[in-house]
C-alpha cells in the first residue's frame, strides 16, 4: 500500500450528491435540468433495467429457480443487488437488540427493490404530536408538500382512485387495474366487516405518459425492474437516465463515500470516497453536498465527518443525528381459499403488486395504540418458483382433493394431481404501520468496528414499544376476521402474545427514517424545514433521514416530494448567493 | 414460443417508435444471453460481478457421487413419474437441479447425503441391496414407510393431528423423504415441463382487462359500476 494517496478531482461542482435512490435520483434530476454541474456518487455499479435484465425470464433460467441468495435476498430474479448482508460491510447491534438493515449497492438504490406503493402522507401525518401527544410535529404541513406531490404524480406517474379520504389525499392518478379474482373475494369479505378496500396507488404506468417510457405489460414483475417499457418507477430509468442526458452530471459508480469534507468555517467543501475498483482514495469538491445515501448511511457519514468545528459529527451539535430511527411495523398472515381449489387457468399476473389495498380506517382514540396501518394483499397464480409444492403434506393431509381425503405427503401420479388442484388458491395479507419515533432508538458509530474500507460502521439500538406490539395484535385480529369472512383457512401467521403477534424485527420492512430529522429548533433537530443542516448551510439530506415521523404509508413518494422541494430551494438559494 | 419475436410484435402495438428502436437495439445486444437459455446452468440473468464469481465457483464443483445421483434419480421419478399430462422428474432434469441446490444452500448437504445413506442401509437390511439396485416393488416397499409424515395443525385454536405415527425406526427416513419431495417438486414445477403441467399462463406481455366473465359468474362475483368506470380498459 506504499502507493496509497489521495487523488483530487480538479473540477468544482455546484452539487455533490451521495446516493442514487429516490432522494438522490430526484435531486440529480432537478439540479441537472436546472443547468447545475452535478457529481453523483454511488457505492454500487451502473444499472439500467434495459441492459440488466431479469424481467420475463422463466423460472428455469435461474439455476436456483428464483431461490434467494445473500446477493438477492428477495429471490434470484429480484432486481436489487445486495440486501441484509454485504460482504466486507458489517453492522452491529447493542446488547441483544435487533435491526435488520437492507442496503442496495447499485444505481437507483432501493428503488430497484420496492413494491411501487406510492402513498401521499395526509394532513394529520405531519401533526401527530398535536393529535396524540407523542413524538413531534413536522415543521411543515400537507399544504407545503402538496404541490410537489402533484408534480411528482405527473412526472413519474401513479395509478389510483380519488376517494376523498381526509388523511389519504386524492392525487393525479392514472386508471387503476381491475381487481383480480382473489382480490374481489377479499374486497367482498372486508367491506362486509366495515373495512374499506380501494384501488392500490402504485407508480406503474397503466397509460403512457411520455415518449421515453411505455405502458405496463402486466407481467407482475415490477420487482425485476421494467426492462421492457420502463413502465414502473425506479430512480435509474426515470430520474438518473434523463439526468445523464442533460450532460450536466458526472456519475461516479463503485464509490463508497467516506467523509464529508469541511473547511475551517465548518462549511462542506466536498466528499472523500474510496473507489472500490482500484481501492484508491479520492476527493471531489463542490459548492453544496446533498446526502441521499439512505437514512442510516447518511447519518453514518455525518457522524464519521468530525472536525474542530463539528466535534460530535457534522452538523450534530444537537446530538440528534442517528436518533429517532424508525421503520414501518409489519405483521403478516396467509392461507388458502378452498373455493379456489381446481380453478380455471388464465393469466392474472396483473401489475407487480396488489390491485387493491386497505387504508387506515379506525380512530386511534378508541384503541390501545396511537398510530394506524394499511393492509397489503396477495394471492392467486404466481409464476412457479423455488419452494413450489413445499410441505405438500400440510395441504393434502388437511384438505380433500376432488372429494377424497388422502394421507399427508405421498408421491406419484396422486401427488401430481394434488399440485394441480391446489395451485392458485393462496391468499395473504400484510399490515404495514406507523411506529412512534423515539429518541432512544438510534444508530451510532461502533467504537471498535470498521468495514473493509476502514470506515467505522454503525451500531444499532432499536426496540419496539407496546404501541407497536398492540398494533400488530390488532393487525392479526383484523386479518383473522377477513380470512374467516372469505372462507379462507389460515396456514401461517396466526401468532399470539407469545410471539409478540408476529411483529417483524425493526428494519425488516425496509422503510428506515428519522435519523437526521428536520425541525424549527436547532437544539432538537439536525435540519431545517428545507432539509438544510442548521449548523452547515450548504449541507442537505434528502433521503428518509429528514422524516419527523413516517405515517402508515410507504415513504418513497414523500422522499421524492421533499427532495424535489429541497432541490428547488437549493437552486433558489444559489441564485440569491446565500449558498 | 419465440419470446423475443412476440415481444417485438406487441411492442409495435403499444410503444413509441423511439422506445421500440431502443428495445430492438438492446435485444440484439443480449443475443449471447438469450442463447444461454438452453443449458439449465447457463447465466441468462443479469448478474452483479460478485454473483458471477460465486456462480462459477458453484458450477465448477461436484457434490454427489455417481451412486448418490443414481439414487436421487430413482427417488425423484418415484415422486414425480411420467403421467398422462406430463413427463417425469428426470425428464425435467430435477437431479441436476438438486445437485446445484445443495451446493447453493449447503445446509441441505448433510441431510441429503445422510438421508441417502440411511435409505441404502434400510434397503440392505430388507433386501441385501442398495436402494437403486432394488426392483420397483422393493423400492416402493420402503418408500411407503417414509412417504407419509404425520402432521399437526391448529383449527379453532386446537391442535388437530392427521396421518399415522411413524413406524419404529422410520422417523429419520420420513424427514429425509419430505426434504427430497420438497426439492423434487421445487425442481419439477419450475421446469418447462412442470410450468406447463400446472398451467401457469403468465410471464408474457399482455393487457389486463379483469377476471374473465365466465369465471366471475362461476364465483358469483361482479365488478361494481365504480370499478367499470374508473379502471383501466384496453
Amino acid at each position: 500500500m506504499g502507493d496509497l494517496q489521495v487523488k483530487k478531482n480538479a473540477k468544482q461542482y455546484d452539487a455533490i450528491i451521495v446516493g442514487s435512490g429516490a432522494g438522490g435520483g430526484m435531486a440529480a434530476y432537478v439540479l441537472s435540468h436546472a443547468g447545475l454541474k452535478v457529481c453523483l456518487i454511488e457505492a454500487g455499479p451502473m444499472y439500467d433495467p434495459r441492459t440488466n435484465v431479469t424481467q420475463l425470464k422463466n423460472p428455469w433460467e435461474s439455476p436456483r429457480r428464483g431461490a434467494s441468495t445473500k446477493f438477492r435476498p428477495f429471490g434470484d430474479f429480484d432486481a436489487c443487488y445486495w440486501g441484509w448482508e454485504i460482504d466486507g460491510e458489517p453492522y452491529t447491534h447493542a446488547d441483544d437488540t435487533k435491526w435488520e438493515w437492507w442496503r442496495a449497492r447499485m444505481i437507483g438504490g432501493r428503488t430497484n427493490h420496492w413494491g411501487r406503493i406510492s402513498l401521499r402522507f395526509g394532513p394529520k401525518d405531519f401533526k401527530r404530536r398535536s393529535i396524540d401527544g407523542l413524538g413531534d410535529d413536522w415543521p411543515i404541513g400537507y399544504e407545503d408538500i402538496k404541490p410537489y406531490y402533484d408534480k411528482i404524480d405527473k412526472l413519474i406517474g401513479v395509478f389510483g382512485s380519488n376517494e376523498g379520504l381526509e388523511n389519504d389525499p386524492d392525487g393525479i392518478f392514472l386508471p387503476p387495474p381491475k381487481p383480480r379474482l382473489h382480490e374481489l373475494m377479499i374486497k367482498k369479505a372486508a367491506t362486509s366487516l366495515g373495512i374499506p378496500v380501494i384501488p392500490s396507488r402504485l407508480s406503474i404506468l397503466t397509460k403512457k405518459i411520455n415518449d421515453s417510457r411505455g405502458e405496463c405489460i402486466f407481467c407482475g414483475q415490477c420487482n425485476r425492474a421494467c426492462s421492457y417499457a420502463y413502465a414502473d418507477f425506479s430512480s435509474s430509468s426515470v430520474l438518473i437516465k434523463p439526468a445523464i442526458e442533460t450532460g450536466n452530471i458526472d456519475v461516479i459508480t463503485n464509490a463508497m463515500a467516506r467523509e464529508v469534507l469541511t473547511n475551517k468555517e465548518g462549511l462542506a467543501t466536498g466528499v472523500s470516497y474510496v473507489n472500490k475498483n482500484d481501492m484508491q482514495e479520492y476527493q471531489v469538491m463542490g459548492r453544496t453536498v446533498i446526502l441521499a445515501a439512505s437514512a442510516c448511511e447518511s447519518a453514518r457519514l455525518m457522524l464519521n465527518s468530525k472536525s474542530a468545528r463539528h466535534p460530535n459529527g457534522l452538523a450534530n451539535g444537537s446530538d440528534v443525528v442517528g436518533r429517532y430511527l424508525h421503520d414501518s411495523t409489519g405483521a403478516d398472515m396467509g392461507g388458502v381459499i378452498p373455493e379456489l381449489f381446481d380453478r380455471k387457468r388464465y393469466n392474472e399476473d396483473g401489475v407487480g403488486g396488489a390491485h387493491i389495498y386497505t387504508p387506515w380506517w379506525v380512530d386511534n382514540k378508541k384503541l390501545d395504540f396511537p398510530r394506524g396501518y394499511h393492509i397489503e394483499y396477495w394471492g392467486g397464480f404466481g409464476q412457479p418458483a423455488y419452494g413450489f409444492g413445499r410441505s405438500v403434506e400440510a395441504m393434502n393431509g388437511r384438505f380433500e382433493v376432488k372429494g377424497q381425503q388422502k394421507q399427508p405427503g405421498g408421491y406419484g401420479a396422486s401427488l401430481k394431481e394434488d399440485m394441480r388442484y391446489f395451485y392458485g388458491a393462496r391468499v395473504g395479507m400484510a399490515g404495514r404501520g406507523e411506529a412512534v419515533a423515539k429518541k432512544e432508538n438510534h444508530c451510532e458509530i461502533d467504537p471498535k468496528v470498521v468495514d473493509k474500507y476502514g470506515i467505522p460502521v454503525l451500531r444499532f439500538r432499536v426496540t419496539h414499544s407496546d404501541y407497536e406490539i398492540n398494533q400488530a395484535k390488532h393487525m392479526k385480529e383484523t386479518f383473522r376476521e377477513i380470512m374467516h369472512a372469505m372462507g379462507a383457512i389460515i396456514t401461517f401467521g396466526d401468532d399470539g402474545k407469545d410471539k409478540k403477534y408476529g411483529i417483524h424485527e425493526p428494519g425488516n420492512i425496509i422503510h428506515e427514517a428519522g435519523t437526521v430529522r428536520m425541525g424549527n429548533d436547532p437544539k432538537t433537530s439536525a435540519l431545517n424545514k428545507w432539509c438544510q443542516a442548521h449548523e452547515c448551510k450548504n449541507l442537505f439530506c434528502v433521503d428518509g433521514g429528514p422524516f419527523v415521523s413516517q405515517a402508515d404509508k410507504n415513504i418513497t413518494w414523500t422522499i421524492l416530494a421533499l427532495s424535489m422541494r429541497t432541490s428547488e430551494y437549493i437552486i433558489d438559494e444559489m441564485k440569491k448567493r446565500n449558498i | 414460443m419465440d419470446r423475443r419475436k412476440s415481444l417485438k410484435a406487441i411492442a409495435v402495438g403499444t410503444l413509441s417508435a423511439g422506445v421500440l428502436l431502443d428495445a430492438c437495439k438492446s435485444d440484439n445486444k443480449k443475443e449471447p444471453e438469450a442463447k444461454a437459455a438452453e443449458p439449465a446452468s447457463g447465466l441468462t440473468l443479469d448478474r452483479a460481478e460478485e454473483e458471477k464469481k460465486r456462480e462459477q465457483e458453484l458450477m465448477s464443483t461436484t457434490f454427489f457421487t455417481p451412486h448418490e445421483m443414481a439414487t436421487i434419480t430413482v427417488l425423484a421419478d418415484i415422486i414425480i413419474p411420467r403421467d398422462a399430462i406430463s413427463g417425469s422428474a428426470s425428464d425435467a432434469k430435477v437431479p441436476d437441479f438438486i445437485e446445484f441446490m445443495v451446493k447453493d444452500q449447503p445446509e441441505h448437504q448433510v441431510p441429503m447425503r445422510g438421508g441417502l445413506r440411511w435409505l441404502d442401509v434400510e434397503s440392505l437390511k430388507r433386501f441385501e441391496k442398495p436402494f437403486k439396485d432394488c426392483d420397483a416393488k422393493q423400492q416402493i416397499n420402503i418408500v411407503d414407510d417414509i412417504a407419509y409424515p404425520e402432521i399437526t395443525y391448529k383449527e379453532n385454536g386446537k391442535d388437530v393431528k392427521r396421518g399415522k405415527p411413524a413406524k419404529p425406526g422410520m422417523a429419520q427416513g420420513i424427514a429425509f423423504f419430505s426434504l427430497m419431495r420438497d426439492l423434487t417438486t421445487s425442481g419439477f414445477y419450475t421446469s418447462q415441463i412442470g410450468v406447463k403441467d400446472v398451467g401457469y399462463a403468465g410471464n408474457t406481455p399482455n393487457k389486463w382487462n379483469g377476471v374473465p366473465d365466465d369465471v366471475l359468474k362461476q364465483y358469483g362475483l361482479a365488478y361494481t359500476e365504480k370499478e367499470m368506470k374508473e379502471c383501466a380498459k384496453y
